[in-house]
Order: structure tokens, then C-alpha cells, then sequence
């Protein structure tokens, strides 16, 4: 067999002025001229970081290969890259065969348009013809299991549901290359099951798969081979067995800390976003769900800068928002005036909240009038606890726990 | 099958044909929006109706009542609608399309398409309006007893006009706003400050004949003109405006275009 994916030397820059909003408003540019109106080019080498740093890979025809590592390890940029959605600022990938990537389940799906239509316009986003998507449609419907809802509008589905119709269309897909990011772990167990299935029969025919995991069961369970990426370089790549027991053994399978691995030069920097237990202060990796969880910010403001606040959202397992918080919530104002210097602030999220599983935290980075999002920047997992029995079988997205009485 | 994936340089690639191996997308893109306009407001389809009829209405009695301002021998709200048409289609169409690629930010952060379909989309939803609104016009000429000119024939033309300015107009917009995120209080600025300074609200018989030419340097004066004068047979056309305009537009349409695909590859990043 030939190979599918070969990449020679590809690095990714990203400049800061373009990923943060500084540089993004006219009237700051227009402000800079005047500030400096002899320096030519505001925008030095400081401001630049590189995502990826000459990533040689080969992936060869029929293997199934995952790409593991930290959050910011640069996984979705080789990804999106390999996908032709950004560039590589260096080197080149050679690709042989038609790539169908799933960088998220249920892209372009529309809360209000029918099971029914959004499988047709996904399939459509996703690279297929409208004859191919009928074709397969009764497939794709019975795989997802919603047969009786298939003319409702998906805003009445379960997110079991939702994930499980995203999904089936997205696994239904003829490509010779097949690339998923972190998206195996949608739905009930037995939803997985079937995708991995899914998953295997598709490399039996001979295509190749590249899926990005932060399950390590899943890595190696299901792929030959890992790449482990680490700082935007590989770090190793072989037998997924031996990768995946070297990357456990450094315990940095959870994402419980985040440190940006470059400066804003902004008037806001962050040192680093941590999860905590509420209770004993320690990373909070994997919590009961009857103890608080704390996110603690700890950043500086550089200098003068106009009121704002911070955010966070936390988002469940489907990628679904649970909720969006900021520290001005109860002052009732959309902002208040910054302290310059170094100072932390936290955000407790109550003990028996949330539902058993995992959940990603993405935080806002205030720019002037502007929020940009760090997203997903931060992992924790709420782990099952007796005042939560039947938590598998609970409706619903949330598990408070709430006061009965009765008279 | 063999592609090789690394920085683009040089000068743009149009890439047509791929824009045709994707043109179920736009469809499925139109589809959505059009589907979902109809299906969110209790209105409806009557909203591509009430806009431009109370508009209509509102220019009709300051404008033709209360100001007198010639109306080129029509009723003046058939002067104000035939105007509305291709007007609300450049409106709605350019702030869509304008907005669209920051819009689905989500999408083009995710997927690989040729990003044009996303603008085109745009665009094909303003004439969905367009056709809903044209029946309208005619309902309000029956009522005026007012059969169409034989000069209707031109619309497909004046039509194609304001396609080609809109497109051309969005394309610069929809780059640029990627960029620049206070776009967005430019965006809403053109077409407020447009509809000042096209001829929707009076004839532009009103401007006097030495400014005419520069005044013809907004596409949208011909584009109005000539609507007015293929369906309700005003006053003859000024042809010196008509060819600025086709200049005017051709010239943004593939500045825009240009633009447009130079700025593409850097899209996701800048999300």
C-alpha cells in the first residue's frame, strides 16, 4: 500500500496581531499611525508564535493513526491544515485522495430545520451530492436511530440525538481520507460502540482514518498507530500501545491548567487559568460531583484599559454550551474599572450541578471593547457520587440537586 | 489523485471550476436561509411585502404630498416601489453577504469550501425578496390601472446591473470585515447613508443636469432609473450614467473579487 498523508516540514505562524483582536479594529490601526507614524512596522517578530514547528509526518494508506497531546499541542491546526482550512506558513503536505474532515459534528445544522432537511444541507457542507446524500438517506437515519423524528426540527431533539444524526451523516461519507477531531465521544456507550464499528469497517475497505482523542481507550483501542504532538513539534510517534503508555506515564492526559505559551503584549495577559477542587485547592482533573469546582484566573493587567469583565463558558461533552458566566453578573453593570497588576480572581461552580462527564471551560480575553475567547482551554471530568444515583439513564443536561419536602 | 497543500503565493487563483463542483452548497445555503426567513416570522413571506409597502408609503406622503417633488408623470408610490425593488435587493443582499463570512465563522472555521458560497448565497437570497416583491409592484400598478411598459424586456439588464454592484460591493465588505471587526459599523452606514443619496425617494430628474454624471458614479442611480424606466416608462434614460455605472460596478466587481480571494486563505486564522 502507498501512503495517503505525507508532510514535509510544516509549520504553522500564527501572528498575534491577527489572532487577537488588536490589530483587528481600523480605528486602532489608524491610531497607531498616528501614535508611531515613523515606525514602519509595528507588528516585530515577539508577536509571533508558531502553532506547528516542522512536522514531518507519513501516514500510509488503509492505518488508522491518532494524533494525541495537550490542548495548544497544535493537533487541530496539522488537523485544519491537512483539511485545507488555514494554510501552513512552511513546508508542504502531499496528499493522495479525497479528504472528507470532521472537525465537529452537525457543522451548518440549523436548530429549526427538520432532521430531515439538516441532513441533506449537512451532507451538502460535508462534500456530498444531494443523489449521493438520498441515497444513503434511509442508512444515515436508521444509524442515528431517530426514525420517528426525522420531520422534527432538531431543536426538540435529545443531545443524544442531535450528536447521533451529526454524526451518522458525517459516517456515511466515501472519502479516501477520513480526519475527525475529538469527536468519537459523542452519545451513550453503546452509540460509541457503533461509531468505532463504523470507524473499523471503514479502514477494512481501505481508507485511512486520522482522528485526534483525548480518550486513550479509544487510542488504543482503535488506532495502529499515535502521533503525539507536543509544543507544535512531534514529540513521538509509533505503536499506539507504547506512545499512549509514554504519554499517560507523563500524567498530562488532563488539561486541568492552562498556561498561553506566548504573550498578548496587551494590556491584559493571562499567567495561566487552572481547575481546582473547591475543597482541598488540588487540580481538579477528575472531582466527585458533590465537591465545588473553583476556575481560578490568574492574569495581569498591563494597563489602563476600559471597564470590562471576564467570562467562561462551560461546555459538555457534545460541544453544547451548558452555560456562559461572567464576574460582572451580579454587579448588574457590563463592566467594572481594572486594577493594573498581577491578581486572581475565581468563579465556583456549586458541588451537585453538573451531570457526570466531561466538560471544557473556554475564557474570555478582554481587548479594549472587545472579548476574544480562548476556547476549550481547560478539561475536567465530574465523576458519579451516590446523591446522583441513575445519572446514566437522567434526562436533562444538568444534575442539580434540589431541596424535596413533603407535608 | 494527488494535491499538494502549501502557502499560496503570487496572485490569486479564481478557481471557477471549483465554485461549479459546489454550487449544491449554494443552493442548500439559499434553501436554508430562504426556509428559515419563512419559517421564523409569523409573517412571513408577507414581510418581503410590508417593508418595502410601508416605506413606499411613508416617501409617497412626505415625499410626493407634503415636499411636491415631481414625480416623472407616474403615481408617485409606483415611482417610490419600482425604485424599492431593486433597492431593498441591494440593501438586504449586501448586508447579508457582507456579513456572511464573519457570520458563519463557525463554518469557516471547520470546513473547507470555496468561501465565495458563502456571499453568493447571500445574494441569492435577495432575490428570492426580489421576485416576492416584483409580484407586489405589479398588484400596487393593477390598482393604479397602470399597465407595465413595453420597455420591460431591459429589467433582466438593470437586474444583472445591481447583481454585479452588490456582488462587488459584498465581496470587498465581506473581506474586509474578517479584518477589521469595526466593519461592522460601516456596513449599516452604506446602505442608511445610500438610500439618502440614491434616487429611491424622488426622481432623480430633481438633480440638476451638470452634477448628473458624477451623481451617476453610484450604480444604483442607473440601476433605479432603468427599473423605472423598463416598468413604469418614465422619462428617457441618461446613457452617460448608465455606462458610469456599468463601469463603476465591473470595475468593483472584480477589485472584489480579486481581493476577496487574497484575503481568503487567511479567513480561518483570523476568526
Amino acid at each position: 500500500m502507498g501512503d495517503a498523508v505525507v508532510t514535509h516540514g510544516i509549520s504553522k505562524k500564527y501572528r498575534l496581531g491577527e489572532t487577537i483582536l488588536a490589530r483587528n479594529l481600523l480605528r486602532e490601526r489608524f491610531a497607531a499611525l498616528f501614535r508611531a507614524p515613523f515606525r514602519k512596522n509595528d507588528r516585530g517578530s515577539d508577536e509571533e508564535f508558531w502553532a506547528l514547528r516542522d512536522v514531518s509526518v507519513t501516514i500510509r494508506e488503509g492505518e488508522i493513526v491518532a494524533l494525541i497531546g495537550k490542548n495548544g499541542a497544535g493537533k487541530s491546526t496539522l488537523l485544519k491544515i491537512l483539511s485545507e482550512i488555514t494554510e501552513p506558513t512552511e513546508g508542504e503536505a502531499h496528499i493522495f485522495g479525497k479528504v472528507a474532515s470532521l472537525l465537529e459534528v452537525g457543522i451548518g445544522f440549523h436548530p429549526e430545520l427538520s432532521g430531515r432537511e439538516n441532513i441533506y444541507l449537512n451532507g451538502a457542507i460535508l462534500g456530498m451530492s444531494r443523489e449521493e446524500t438520498r441515497s444513503k438517506f434511509d442508512d444515515i437515519v436508521a444509524f442515528a436511530e431517530v426514525e420517528r423524528f426525522i420531520d422534527t426540527p432538531v431543536k426538540r431533539y435529545s443531545s443524544g440525538m442531535y450528536v447521533r444524526l451529526a454524526f451518522a451523516v458525517a459516517a456515511h461519507l466515501d472519502p479516501d481520507i477520513l480526519i475527525i477531531d475529538e469527536v468519537l465521544a459523542v452519545g451513550d456507550l453503546a452509540f460509541q460502540q457503533k461509531c468505532l464499528k463504523k470507524l473499523r469497517s471503514v479502514r477494512e475497505q481501505g481508507r485511512t482514518v486520522i482522528v485526534v482523542s483525548h480518550s486513550m481507550t479509544t487510542v488504543t483501542s482503535l488506532c495502529e498507530r499515535a502521533i503525539w504532538l507536543h509544543e507544535g513539534k512531534v514529540r513521538a510517534a509509533g505503536p499506539a500501545p507504547e506512545i499512549v503508555s509514554r504519554y499517560v506515564d507523563e500524567g498530562i492526559e488532563n488539561d486541568v491548567v492552562w498556561q498561553p505559551r506566548h504573550a498578548s503584549h496587551a494590556a491584559f495577559e493571562y499567567h495561566s487559568v487552572e481547575v481546582v477542587r473547591a475543597d482541598n485547592g488540588e487540580a481538579a482533573d477528575s472531582v466527585p460531583s458533590d465537591v465545588a469546582i473553583e476556575i481560578v484566573f490568574d492574569f495581569s493587567v498591563v494597563s489602563q484599559m476600559p471597564p470590562g469583565r471576564l467570562l467562561l463558558r462551560v461546555r459538555n461533552e457534545y460541544g453544547e454550551p451548558l452555560f456562559t458566566s461572567t464576574s460582572a453578573d451580579r454587579s448588574a453593570v457590563r463592566g467594572e474599572p481594572w486594577r493594573i497588576g498581577r491578581q486572581k480572581m475565581r468563579c465556583r461552580i456549586p458541588a451537585n450541578l453538573l451531570m457526570p462527564g466531561r466538560y471544557s471551560v473556554s475564557v474570555s480575553h478582554p481587548f479594549g471593547g472587545y472579548d476574544v475567547m480562548h476556547d476549550n482551554i481547560v478539561t475536567f471530568t465530574v465523576n458519579e457520587q451516590n446523591a446522583l444515583i441513575d445519572a446514566d439513564t437522567r434526562e436533562g443536561k444538568i444534575a442539580p440537586l434540589l431541596e424535596w419536602s413533603s407535608e | 489523485m494527488h494535491k499538494v497543500i502549501k502557502r499560496r503565493t503570487g496572485l490569486a487563483q479564481l478557481n471557477l471550476g471549483e465554485l461549479w463542483d459546489y454550487r449544491e452548497l449554494l443552493g442548500f445555503l439559499a434553501w436554508r436561509d430562504v426556509t428559515l426567513r419563512y419559517k421564523q416570522t409569523y409573517i412571513g413571506v408577507g414581510w418581503a411585502f410590508i417593508r418595502p409597502f410601508l416605506t413606499m408609503f411613508v416617501f409617497t406622503v412626505i415625499f410626493g404630498k407634503v415636499a411636491k417633488l415631481p414625480s416623472e408623470g407616474v403615481p408617485y408610490a409606483v415611482l417610490t416601489f419600482t425604485a424599492l425593488l431593486p433597492w431593498q435587493f441591494f440593501s438586504t443582499a449586501y448586508s447579508d453577504a457582507a456579513g456572511s463570512i464573519v457570520g458563519n465563522g463557525h463554518m469557516v472555521t471547520k470546513i473547507y469550501f470555496p468561501r465565495l458560497i458563502l456571499p453568493m448565497s447571500s445574494l441569492a437570497v435577495g432575490m428570492v425578496d426580489f421576485f416576492v416583491s416584483a409580484i407586489f409592484l405589479f398588484m400596487i400598478m393593477a390598482y393604479y390601472r397602470m399597465m407595465p411598459s413595453s420597455r420591460i424586456f431591459a429589467v433582466p439588464l438593470f437586474l444583472l446591473l445591481a447583481f454585479v454592484f452588490t456582488l462587488g460591493l459584498s465581496l470587498w465588505f465581506a473581506a474586509l470585515f474578517v479584518k477589521y471587526r469595526d466593519m461592522r459599523h460601516l456596513i449599516p452606514f452604506i446602505t442608511q447613508f445610500g438610500l439618502y443619496v440614491s434616487p429611491v425617494a424622488f426622481s432623480s430628474s430633481v438633480i440638476p443636469q451638470r452634477w448628473r454624471l458624477l451623481y451617476s458614479l453610484n450604480p444604483m442611480v442607473a440601476v433605479i432609473d432603468g427599473f423605472r424606466w423598463s416598468i413604469a416608462g418614465t422619462n428617457a434614460l441618461y446613457p452617460p450614467g448608465v455606462i458610469a455605472a456599468v463601469i463603476t460596478s465591473l470595475v468593483l466587481l472584480v477589485t472584489g473579487v480579486f481581493y476577496f480571494k487574497s484575503s481568503e486563505r487567511l479567513f480561518a486564522d483570523l476568526m
